[in-house]
């Protein structure tokens, strides 16, 4: 059974269709690329995998179950995580007190009032741990906003990570990133492949040539092709936007 | 004087605290030798107590909160309510001023925890008004303009000793003993997994429920606890004053909390609120003695501050003390004014 299972997906923004039709089957361990231009609906997809914008019509499930409509925390809590393009951090918070609070050990204390959140060593030693998987090693101390751009996009997926989720999508991973941080998310995401589902909106094609194990295009709120990505190459869509060039 | 938060927040007790409460504690000495007088002190406690309360919305939540004074003014009816018509006993009627309250704010909240900003601010103004009017129109319950008088400073009793509180020096070290054991419960409040879960949720609402945090019911909660704090804080000033009026309810006195709580610095630490309280009130005894128009020049400061200082008073002891860079303190507390008032993005 596919861990993620979507059909049918609407999403209408008063009389404005954003999405049309979307099917996404995503077995457990694929990385799953979604590509397609500006606007085509790639980050209301997600908005909708995650539980931030309710679809019209079309349901969506998880692990067999189904999800459709529940609201975010929900869906975060039965292990999907998700990075912002747009960065999402606690900018006030450490980089290792941001992971801190995604920890699912520490949501389930989130009502607590009695006891003290340093007091608790195990809770930062979790972070730090996860914080040295993304290389802050030694930014754990610094204030989220105090880290450069670089730092702050593998926060990004740092906090994530911190949740423990069986699905992490990405948007936009490495946007904004010069070609050496885009090398740092590819390897950082590379290493992640394979013990985790992903799925990733990215607009760098060599990165998600690379990475992916199949893709889906999604122009104009559809999907217009889907495959591997040496499936894609023979795509006309894809051939004559030039994107599949680094595959 | 402030510490750090990281080497204090797992403390109880802090330094800060010891050291405050033992200056508190000689008040009654020596405020009358420098031309005060000991009721001040009881008021300034009773309001720091408020503005703590007020401040865990406000600057823990990053909730702006314009009609807190209706959470104050109706703790001082319940526990006027409480003396004449259920049980003549100070805990029962202090723990009716806390749940009275408590049960306002959760009835507020209910309507206004999926806003945030500017329309949350509209929003606790309206309800402000609304308890503010009914406080004012219900002559049989509360008095109407006249308020509730005659209202007894009850005897603290604990079963083998009984103490009487009629006198200010009593009263005042009976609310200093209540205002101590309130603020090690804010403190651990604040920093407990549960504050520091409020204040993901005031940097991030988006980031906060994409972790699986349920953010309407968080932002819910710490304004039932803020206003039942804010409401307990209302029934000792109840007691204070031997009277409950709805002045205190009115859009003034709810704004009054809001500027000491920025003078101060609450924004940028806890200790702010008390801090802003102290100078309020002894600047409008002070100045209020010399002018009429001693608002004029606190107005004054207030807009320097909210333009030119967001860190308040705190965040430049705060600077001076630690080694703080004033510039940092004085970006977090730009940007806490800016998500007070410039949020509404989640939804």
């Amino acid at each position: 059974m596919a861990l993620i299972e979507v059909s049918g997906v609407h999403v209408r923004f008063g009389d404005r269709v954003v999405l049309e039709s979307i099917d996404l089957t995503v077995p457990e361990g694929e990385f799953h690329g979604l590509m397609g231009p500006n606007g085509a609906g790639k980050t209301t997809f997600f908005n909708v995998l995650t539980g931030r914008v309710k679809p019209s019509r079309g349901s969506i499930r998880f692990d067999g179950e189904d999800v459709t409509g529940l609201s975010s925390h929900r869906i975060a809590a039965k292990g999907v995580a998700r990075s912002f393009q747009i960065m999402t951090l606690f900018d006030e918070f450490s980089a290792r007190e941001n992971v801190m609070v995604g920890l699912p050990g520490f949501r389930a204390r989130g009502f607590d009032m009695r006891h003290a959140a340093a007091g608790d060593r195990g809770f930062a030693e979790k972070a730090s741990e996860i914080l040295v998987t993304v290389g802050l090693a030694d930014k754990g101390d610094t204030r989220a906003k105090d880290l450069s751009y670089g730092d702050r996009r593998a926060l990004e997926i740092a906090v994530a990570l911190g949740q423990g989720p069986r699905v992490l999508c990405l948007d936009e991973p490495t946007s904004g990133l010069g070609s050496d941080g885009v090398q740092r998310l590819a390897t950082l995401v590379g290493r992640l492949k394979g013990k985790l589902t992903i799925v990733a909106i990215e607009h760098d094609m060599e990165f998600l040539f690379s990475l992916a194990d199949r893709i889906s295009v999604i122009h104009w709120g559809q999907v217009v092709a889907r495959g591997a990505p040496h499936e894609l190459q023979q795509n006309e869509w894809v051939k004559r936007s030039n994107l599949g060039r680094f595959a | 004087m402030i510490p750090a938060p990281q080497s204090d927040s797992a403390r109880l007790i802090t330094p800060t605290m010891l050291v405050l409460g033992l200056v508190l504690a000689t008040v009654p000495l020596w405020i009358a030798r420098v031309g005060l007088y000991p009721y001040l002190g009881i008021e300034i406690l009773i309001w720091s107590l408020y503005a703590l309360a007020f401040n865990l919305v406000l600057g823990t939540a990053g909730l702006p909160s314009f009609g807190h004074g209706a959470y104050f003014g109706i703790g001082a009816y319940a526990f006027g309510l409480c003396q004449f018509n259920v049980v003549a006993n100070l805990w029962a009627c202090l723990a009716a001023a806390f749940a009275v309250a408590g049960l306002a704010g959760a009835l507020v909240a209910l309507f206004i925890s999926h806003r945030r900003g500017i329309y949350y601010a509209f929003m606790t103004i309206a309800f402000g008004q609304i308890f503010w009017t009914v406080a004012i129109k219900s002559h049989k319950v509360t008095g109407g303009e006249d308020g509730l008088l005659k209202i007894a400073r009850l005897p603290a009793d604990f079963g083998f000793a009984s103490f009487d509180l009629a006198g200010n020096v009593a009263f005042y070290y009976f609310v200093l003993i209540v205002f101590g054991i309130a603020v090690i419960a804010l403190w651990r409040l604040v920093h407990s997994p549960y504050g520091r879960v409020i204040a993901a949720i005031k940097q991030s609402e988006t980031r906060a429920a994409h972790l699986g945090y349920n953010v309407w019911l968080y932002k819910a909660s710490i304004f039932v606890l803020s206003a039942a704090v804010s409401g307990f804080a209302g029934g000792l000033f109840a007691m204070a004053q031997l009277a409950a009026f709805p002045d205190v309810m009115s859009l003034h006195q709810s704004g009054y909390v809001v500027m000491m709580t920025l003078v101060g610095g609450g924004l940028v630490s806890f200790w702010g609120p008390v801090i802003g309280v102290f100078l309020f009130l002894i600047a409008r005894d002070v100045i209020g003695a010399m002018t009429n128009a001693w608002m004029l020049y606190f107005g004054l400061l207030f807009i320097a501050v909210v333009l030119f200082r967001p860190e308040g008073v705190a965040g430049a002891i705060m600077a001076a003390w630690q080694n703080r860079s004033l510039n940092s303190m004085r970006q977090q507390g730009g940007t806490a004014l800016r998500l007070l008032f410039g949020g509404g993005r989640w939804r």
